[in-house]
Parts: structure tokens; C-alpha cells; sequence
């Protein structure tokens, strides 16, 4: 392919530095890569480079990062989203041309709609996570980010497929995504969720993501009304499950074999306590804190098995839509872009930002994000594609479809004259 | 040990599994080699690495749970148990947790009073072991070694069955003995391959449980049986004194024989297990285990059976025999075509007794079984006496060679020529007159005597039955003066 | 959230967190909580603990070692302290 691309730097890279956007891990060189790198590296793509990212890909905004914020080309002021900020805000400047993102709540699809660019989740099980630094094991999966679907299949292609070393890979991960993708709108079954267009929403977002919509009608798909009715509780249940994993995650981040120490611990409980304070930002910290909680001794019932229960009612929804449906569309995020540093002093309110993407995650169904047009601002409006288990192929063809007809994916901002 | 308290014992045992690589990943589980040698981005726990379940070390728990009669679960699920210590690289051991992989079954075991006992076994459960950390070479640092880490490890949780010191030590050789059966671990006790750790109370007979302390670190049978031995008279001096035993870890000081408070382990433990997400549930197949149960030698309860039938040995001699694997295929390789009891008293008397002595196992016994057979069968064509034999067993065990060449290299065949010990006979006759006529007036315990003079002048080859015969014919015959 | 709760997970979690951030922690933890409460509100009984989006089982692997993997001079390349092919920490008293 000889296409250059970069890699958010949760992907291990052997013989580069390989952060996650930490303090904690800046210091630390690879030694082996990720499937996910090897695989695009064996396709013939040039790997540029590392991208920036929320430390441990714990944010919404990108602002987590010790190395430092990353800006959105559309607006140099605001965020860019996250986690993948970097990988989203790198192909919307137009610096690579694709990249490798990562999504747990969000993380591919919500700064993939704040740059304008698209972004695919996968089904889960369908890209490795073999050498993708865990954030939440049940929930991360590898995806691409690119300027259009067609990119971003052409990179499922090469990343897609079975790997023997992550047991949670699916045996039949792997397509031929790019083959796939012209495909007619007649008769495609649309579902609208009302849960995904009420308050919160942006008025702005709403009637862009509705505009797209009428354009599918318009080719022929058949618009249904759907109904997922605990989408409401999907944020505080990722809260739970998402930091419980986090938690034990991260516990490899001790100080002993490749991480900072700490330069002033003089016995063993000291260089744990003081490399773990010193290494990890503070939301960090906070998630690690929250995990530890709801897994301790006599709240484990009360909450992380409660979470794993709506988690299962959350799966049943889309279950019950995709019998209807064979895609449910909707905006991916309440708003466009927002300015850096306006959420960050609140978590709960950066964390409200998934509310449209963090169900995908706990169902591990795929969703894509795509623009679909700008706010008053100037700011890129995206459009979420949801499907069911294993319809990646069909989200790609039914975006490329889109961006056959329209431009919103080729507009490019000017950002070196902001 | 006052007869008013009862002692309730349950072991835990951790059991390393034989496989050639480590549960998750591909490194080698080999002992003894240079530090961190056998590591990988998995073991070391690099970020992103991911855990892979090693198929043999499943078959081995299967084989494992169908030998102790316990139902298999055919859905089991990997947790991670949280804590943070040098060893352990990821901040958390994979184990299992609330669905082991064996459910409950049971041993019975041989007490030495020789009365059997059942003992329960709780549950066995797949875990990785942990790496160690070695304290001397530096100073004020230790240094972390992993490659022990990711090592398989079965632990056989048993029910709080055992009543003395004796059952517990009982319990864990027959265990030992089933693992090696089994071939599912080297159950070498030294490199801690098996390992054991002990949960003592004492109780009023009848009453409920007492309060118990879990002992760490009992490599051997003896520093099992020390260390209850010391909990049982540490546990009766706090309670006939008042006071109230405390719910902890100690760890036997196998130089002083006491257990010692594991102050560092006693700050509370709150291990947050939970599910790994990265690792998917277990699930077995009734093929899978029929698999292994075909593929399951014989095991320790049936060869004995057989040993009682097939040899016809007594029932004590049976369980000796099979209470090891190695010691089984040595008596059978020995008894082959043999008199299969005198194999027995052979190997249970004079082998046993010289191993114990040189303070080897059977694993590394000098003396090849084929050349203890070979002895025997001189033994039974008369080619060297019993009493020789013994000879060239003790050639045999501490210079090597074989049975034939010793017994040529040093002149040992046995005289069986009549004609050659008529005339040793007659000689010494000749030559003490006097105990001959006594002989022949009545006093026959002078019989002995002669014999013993025959033994002496043909340095024990003479065959002694021709002896005896002859001996007898020559002195009950007329003097002939 | 009580200080003592925050001061014992952060413990448990081996995080060094100052005494002048308890407060501050415990007040962002206790709206986290407050957001996570709401699940509370969804009705579960006889419902299915959902740990995994595949419905699939463990896969196994065979047992062989591997063909090549990094030296150890790699493998230990970004350690804080080695020597002797050692990771080295603090005493370990046990």
C-alpha cells in the first residue's frame, strides 16, 4: 500500500517509545509491537510516527495527556475530543493521511465527530489487542481513523483478523472490508433512537444528524423509530465497570520492571505509593480510586455486579432493535467541539460527553462516526452508525455511500492560518 | 498434648504442573536457569501483553480431578486476585475464584496405624505461580527473578479432615505420590515444585472449629509434621492459659522448628477479585475429559488392587510398593518372571534399607532393576546363595557393574558339585574329631558348628542345601577310623 | 465520601495521595458516585451478570515455547534499576 500513517501511542511499537500519554510510561521503549502495528507494518503502510493521547485514554477532550493538550484544527481553542485526540486532530490537518485510534466509551468515534474526520469502533474481537495498552479489557477495541470510510476499510482490511495471542480475538474477525462497501441504499432499515435526541442534545447537532437522515430516506432506507431504553444508564455504568478493569489494569504500573520511580522512595511500600502518585495525572488516579472502590470487600455485589447486569440489559436493547433494524443512526456526540479547559474541573460533565457512545462499548457492537456537516462555528458535526455484531462491513458501506453524494469528509480546515 | 484438645488440619497445596511452557505464554518452565532468562512481554506483564490458556496445563487439572473422583467443571472462570508485591508482575495473580476448574473429590489414604481414612478435597484450581525475590546479593536492594512467574500451578484446597500430624503428613505423601502418578508435576519438594502449606486449630473434641493459623512454607513431609506439632503445643498453651488464638499467617522456621507471625502479611488483605476480562470462560467438553480419562495411567488404588491379586502379595507390601510410581515399575520390572515375594522382601528390606541409608530415592537408585532381577534369578538357579547374594547387592549398590560379572570377576558361583563337598565335608570331620563324636552321641547343636566350618572353607559358596543334606548323611554315618 | 474511605482505597490502590488532596478527591469521587447511583435505580433481579461482549469460550493453546522473543537486555532495557540480569527494588521484607 506504501500509505503513511501513524499510531495513537497506546499501541506498542518495538524499539520507540511507547507512553500512553503518561509520565508514568515516558520513559519506556517497547520490545515487542502490537498485532495491530505488525499487521499494518506486513500491508506495506509507513509508520511516521506516535500520536498524543489521554493518558491511559482516560478522557474525553485530550487534556489528560502529560505531554500537553492537543488542539483541534477545526478551532484551535477547543478540544480536539479523546481519547484519541492526537490521531483524530493529526488526520483532520491533513498531516497523515490515516490513523490508528483506540475506543473504550468513545474514544475513536467522539474525536473522530469533533475533527470532522471518520472513525470506526469495531465489533469487539475483530482488531487484536495484543500490544494496545489496556485501559478497560471488556470494552477497548482498536480501530481506524481516516478521512473517509473507504480509508478506513482499506485499513480494517490489514488490521482486521484472528490473533492467537489475544484469547478475546475472534476466531472469524478478519474481512475483506474494502470489497464491500458499494452497496445500495434501497430498503436499508434505519433506526432512530428517541433516547439519542432528547435534552442535552445541541439544537445545532440535532438538526444536522436529522438533515443526514432525511438524506438516507431520501435514497431509499426506511426510517423506524427504535427504542433503547437504558442508553440512560450507560455512562453510570461504564463508571463502575470501566474503572474496576482500569484499576487492576494499571496495576502493572508499579515502578519495578519499565515505569517511573520514584526518586525519593526509600523502602519498597514508598516506591510503590510514591511512583504510582507521581506517574499517573490526576483522572487517572481518580478512575484507579473509583475501580479500587467498587471492587473492594462488601461493594463488589452493589456495584460492579449491578453494572454487569444493566450491561446486559444494555446488550438486550440493541438485541431488540437490530431484530427491526439493520442500523441505528444518531448523533455521536451532545455537542460540537468544545474550549479546552471548559470541562475539565467537573469529571461528571467530561464524562457526559460519551452519552451517545459509551452503550456501543458495553454491547460491543460496532459504530462509526462520520461527518455530516458544521456547526454555526465552523465546528464538524458527526453522524453515528450503529450495527449489530459483526456488521462493520455494512456501517463502511453505508457511509461510503454517504460520502459518495456528499462532501463534508473532503472539507479540510485552514488551521495553519488560525 | 493434653487428650482434652483435638487438632483439625486442612492443606493447602500448591502444585507445580510439568508442562513445558508457562500457562499464558510460551516461555519455559525449566528450573535453575539464568535470572529473567525465561521471560517475555507476558510474564514480565509489559504493557499490552495478553494472557494465552496452555492446553496441557487444562489436561493435567482434568486428569488431576478424575483421579480424586471429582466432578469436572465444564465451565470454569479465571479471576484475578489484586495485590501488589515485586514478584508479582502484573499487580494481580490470574487464579480461579468462585468456579474452579475440580470441584470436590477426595483421597483415601493409608494411616500408619493401617487403618485408611478418607479425606475430602475441596476443590483444585489453576493459577499462575509468582516469581522470587532474592535478598542477599545486594545491599539494601533485592533482586526480582521472573522466571518462575506464569508457572502453572494446581492448588488442591483439602476439607479440614485430618486429625494429627501423622494423617495430615499421610494426606500429602499419598498426594505426592498421585501427582507423580499422574505425571502431572515433578513433585520435586526441594525446587518447590510442591509446596504446602498448612491451616492448624485445636478444638474440645465435638465442639466447633477452633480458630485457626495457616502455616507457610513447608517444603517436606518432616517440616509438615514439625511445624503442627509446634502449632498444636503454641495453640494448647494459649488457650489452657485464657488467652485467644489470633486468625493469621506464621511461617515455619524450618532451623528453629518454630512458625513465626508473618507481621507484613497481617496488614488486611482486601483482594478485589473480579473476573479477567481477558480471559474468556473456560468452557470443557465431555470429549476433551474422556480424552484425558483414557490417557490417565494406572493410578495408585488399583495397582495395588492388582499388586494383592496378580503377585499375590500381602496387603501392607501393596501399598508399600505403590505408594510411589517409581518404586511400582521397579518391583515390576524386578518381580518379572521372578518369585514376586521374594522381590518384595528384597526391595521393601534390603533396597529400601540401603536408599534410606545413602539417603537416596528410588529415582536415583544405583542398582538397575534389571540387575536386581538378574540377582534374583541367580538366587533361583542356584548359580550364588542368598547369603551371597547379599554380597553382590552390596557390590552392586555401591561399586556398579552387573550381577553376572561380579559373581565371575570374584568367584562367587556356588559350589553344587556332591563330590566337592563330600570331600570338604570328610576333611573337616577329620579335622575335629572330638565335636563329630559329640555330634554322634547326642549333642546336635554342634550341627551348626559344621555347617558353619563348610560356609568358611568354600567362603560361603558351598550351596547350602547340599550341604545340610550331606553334612548330615557324613556325620550320621559310622565313624571311620 | 469519608476521608478514611478515600485515604484506605488510596492505600489499597498504592497511590501516595497527599493529605492536602483527600478533600478535594473525595468531593470529585462523590459526584462520580452520584452519577453512578443511578444505575441503581434499573431493575435486575434474575438478570444474567454480563462480563464480556463475545459469547465465546477460552481458546487454547498448545504447549510449545516460543521460537524467538526479545533478549533480556531488550526485555529490561527501560528498568529503573537491573543488574545481573536482575530487576532491583528496595528490600523486600518479608
Amino acid at each position: 500500500m506504501g500509505i503513511p500513517l501513524a499510531h495513537k501511542d497506546i499501541f506498542c511499537t518495538r524499539g520507540l517509545r511507547t507512553t500512553c500519554g503518561s509520565k508514568m510510561l515516558s520513559n519506556f521503549v517497547s520490545p515487542y509491537d502490537a498485532t495491530v502495528v505488525r499487521r499494518l507494518q506486513e500491508a506495506g503502510t509507513v509508520s511516521l510516527g506516535k500520536l498524543n493521547m489521554d493518558e491511559f485514554a482516560m478522557g474525553s477532550s485530550n487534556e489528560t495527556s502529560y505531554f500537553g493538550p492537543v488542539r483541534n484544527p477545526w478551532n484551535l481553542g477547543c478540544v480536539p475530543g479523546g481519547s484519541s485526540g492526537g490521531s483524530a486532530a493529526a488526520v483532520a490537518a491533513r498531516l497523515i493521511p490515516a490513523a490508528t485510534g483506540t475506543d473504550t466509551g468513545g474514544s475513536i468515534r467522539q474525536p473522530a465527530a469533533f475533527c470532522g474526520i471518520t472513525g470506526l469502533k469495531p465489533t469487539y474481537g475483530r482488531v487484536s489487542r495484543y500490544g494496545m495498552i489496556a485501559f478497560a479489557s471488556s470494552l477497548d477495541q482498536g480501530g481506524p481513523m481516516a478521512r473517509s470510510a473507504a480509508d478506513c476499510a482499506l485499513l480494517m482490511d490489514a488490521m482486521a483478523g484472528h490473533d492467537p495471542l489475544d484469547s478475546t480475538s475472534h476466531p472469524q474477525g478478519g474481512g475483506r472490508f474494502s470489497a464491500a462497501l458499494g452497496r445500495s441504499l434501497q430498503g436499508l432499515r434505519v433506526g432512530v433512537p428517541a433516547e439519542f435526541f432528547g435534552a442535552g442534545l445541541d439544537p445545532e447537532v440535532a438538526q444536522t444528524v436529522e438533515t443526514a437522515i432525511q438524506w438516507f430516506a431520501a435514497q431509499g432506507a426506511e426510517i423506524h423509530p427504535v427504542h433503547l431504553p437504558h442508553n440512560a444508564h450507560a455512562v453510570s455504568t461504564y463508571y463502575v465497570l470501566a474503572p474496576a478493569e482500569a484499576s487492576s489494569n494499571l496495576s502493572r504500573f508499579d515502578g519495578v520492571r519499565y515505569t517511573h520511580r520514584s526518586a525519593a522512595a526509600k523502602d519498597l511500600q514508598e516506591l510503590y505509593l510514591q511512583s504510582r502518585y507521581e506517574g499517573f495525572g490526576a483522572e487517572v488516579r481518580r478512575r484507579i480510586l473509583v475501580g479500587t472502590y467498587v471492587l473492594s470487600a462488601g461493594y463488589y455485589d452493589a456495584y460492579y455486579r449491578k453494572a454487569q447486569q444493566v450491561r446486559a440489559l444494555i446488550r438486550e436493547d440493541f438485541r431488540r432493535a437490530f431484530a427491526e433494524v439493520d442500523v441505528i443512526m444518531g448523533p455521536t456526540t451532545p455537542t460540537p467541539a468544545f474550549a479546552l479547559g471548559a470541562k475539565s474541573a467537573d469529571p461528571v460533565s467530561m464524562y457526559l460527553a460519551d452519552i451517545y457512545t459509551i452503550a456501543v462499548n458495553l454491547a460491543g457492537i460496532p459504530a462509526l462516526s462520520l461527518p455530516c456537516g458544521f456547526s454555526k462555528e465552523g465546528l464538524p458535526i458527526g453522524l453515528q452508525i450503529m450495527g449489530d455484531y459483526f456488521a462493520d462491513e455494512l456501517l463502511l458501506g453505508v457511509a461510503a455511500a454517504y460520502q459518495r453524494d456528499t462532501d463534508w469528509h473532503r472539507r479540510a480546515p485552514a488551521w495553519e492560518e488560525q | 498434648m493434653s487428650m482434652a484438645w483435638e487438632v483439625v488440619i486442612g492443606l493447602e497445596v500448591h502444585v507445580q504442573l510439568n508442562t513445558r511452557s508457562k500457562i499464558f505464554c510460551a516461555c519455559s518452565t525449566a528450573f535453575g536457569a539464568e535470572p529473567n532468562a525465561h521471560t517475555c512481554p507476558v510474564c514480565l506483564a509489559m504493557p499490552g501483553s495478553l494472557p494465552v490458556l496452555n492446553a496441557a496445563a487444562v489436561d493435567k487439572a482434568i486428569a488431576f480431578g478424575l483421579a480424586i473422583g471429582a466432578e469436572i467443571n465444564h465451565r470454569s472462570i479465571f479471576a484475578r486476585k489484586n495485590y501488589f508485591y515485586p514478584d508479582l508482575p502484573k499487580g494481580y495473580q490470574i487464579s480461579q475464584y468462585e468456579i474452579p476448574i475440580v470441584g470436590r473429590g477426595y483421597l483415601d489414604v493409608l494411616l500408619p496405624n493401617g487403618e485408611e481414612k478418607r479425606v475430602g478435597i475441596t476443590r483444585a484450581h489453576l493459577e499462575e505461580d509468582a516469581g522470587k525475590s532474592l535478598h542477599d546479593a545486594y545491599p539494601g536492594e533485592s533482586g526480582i527473578d521472573l522466571n518462575r512467574a506464569g508457572t502453572p500451578l494446581l492448588e488442591i484446597v483439602s476439607e479440614p479432615d485430618m486429625r494429627s500430624a501423622a494423617e495430615a503428613v499421610a494426606y500429602l505423601k499419598k498426594l505426592h505420590a498421585l501427582v507423580r502418578y499422574l505425571d502431572i508435576s515433578d513433585g520435586n519438594m526441594q525446587e518447590g515444585s510442591f509446596r504446602c502449606d498448612a491451616n492448624v486449630s485445636l478444638r474440645r473434641p465435638g465442639a466447633p472449629f477452633g480458630t485457626r493459623a495457616e502455616v507457610k512454607n513447608l517444603n517436606s513431609f518432616r517440616f509438615l509434621e514439625k511445624a503442627i506439632s509446634y502449632e498444636m503445643l503454641r495453640q494448647q498453651d494459649i488457650l489452657e492459659s485464657g488467652g485467644k488464638v489470633v486468625q493469621e499467617t506464621r511461617l515455619f522456621d524450618a532451623n528453629s522448628g518454630e512458625t513465626r507471625s508473618m507481621r507484613s502479611k497481617e496488614e488486611a488483605n482486601d483482594y478485589r477479585y473480579f473476573p479477567d476480562p481477558d480471559l474468556l470462560p473456560l468452557q470443557l467438553d465431555a470429549e476433551r475429559i474422556e480424552q484425558v480419562r483414557k490417557s490417565l495411567p494406572e493410578l495408585p488404588d488399583a495397582r495395588k488392587a492388582r499388586f494383592m491379586a496378580q503377585y499375590g502379595l500381602p496387603a501392607y507390601d501393596a501399598a508399600v510398593l505403590t505408594a510411589q510410581r517409581e518404586l511400582a515399575d521397579y518391583y515390576e520390572a524386578v518381580a518379572t518372571g521372578q518369585d514376586a515375594k521374594l522381590a518384595a522382601n528384597w526391595i521393601m528390606g534390603d533396597l529400601l534399607g540401603a536408599l534410606n541409608k545413602a539417603g537416596l530415592e528410588i529415582e536415583t537408585c544405583p542398582v538397575p532393576a534389571r540387575e536386581l532381577q538378574i540377582l534374583l534369578a541367580r538366587i533361583a538357579d542356584q548359580t550364588v546363595s542368598g547369603k551371597i547374594a547379599k554380597e553382590i547387592f552390596e557390590i552392586l549398590f555401591h561399586e556398579g557393574g552387573s550381577v553376572d560379572a561380579i559373581i565371575d570377576a570374584r568367584g562367587l558361583r556356588q559350589i553344587t558339585d556332591n563330590t566337592a563337598i563330600a570331600a570338604m565335608i570328610d576333611e573337616i570331620i577329620a579335622k575335629n574329631p572330638q565335636q563329630a563324636a559329640e555330634y554322634r552321641s547326642g549333642k546336635e547343636k554342634l550341627f551348626g558348628f559344621f555347617i558353619g566350618q563348610v560356609m568358611k572353607v568354600s567362603q560361603g559358596k558351598a550351596n547350602p542345601d547340599l550341604v545340610n543334606a550331606l553334612l548330615r548323611e557324613k556325620l550320621q554315618a559310622p565313624a571311620t577310623e | 465520601m469519608e476521608a478514611e474511605i478515600v485515604r484506605r482505597i488510596a492505600h489499597l490502590s498504592r497511590i501516595a495521595l497527599p493529605e492536602s488532596e483527600l478533600a478535594q478527591v473525595a468531593g470529585q469521587l462523590d459526584s462520580i458516585f452520584a452519577l453512578v447511583a443511578q444505575m441503581q435505580a434499573v431493575p435486575t433481579e434474575g438478570i444474567e451478570p454480563m462480563a464480556h461482549p463475545l459469547d465465546l469460550q477460552q481458546p487454547l493453546r498448545a504447549d510449545q515455547l516460543r521460537s524467538e522473543t526479545p533478549s533480556r537486555e531488550e526485555l529490561l532495557a527501560s528498568a529503573p534499576r537491573a543488574e545481573d540480569g536482575l530487576f532491583l527494588v528496595p528490600k523486600v521484607i518479608e
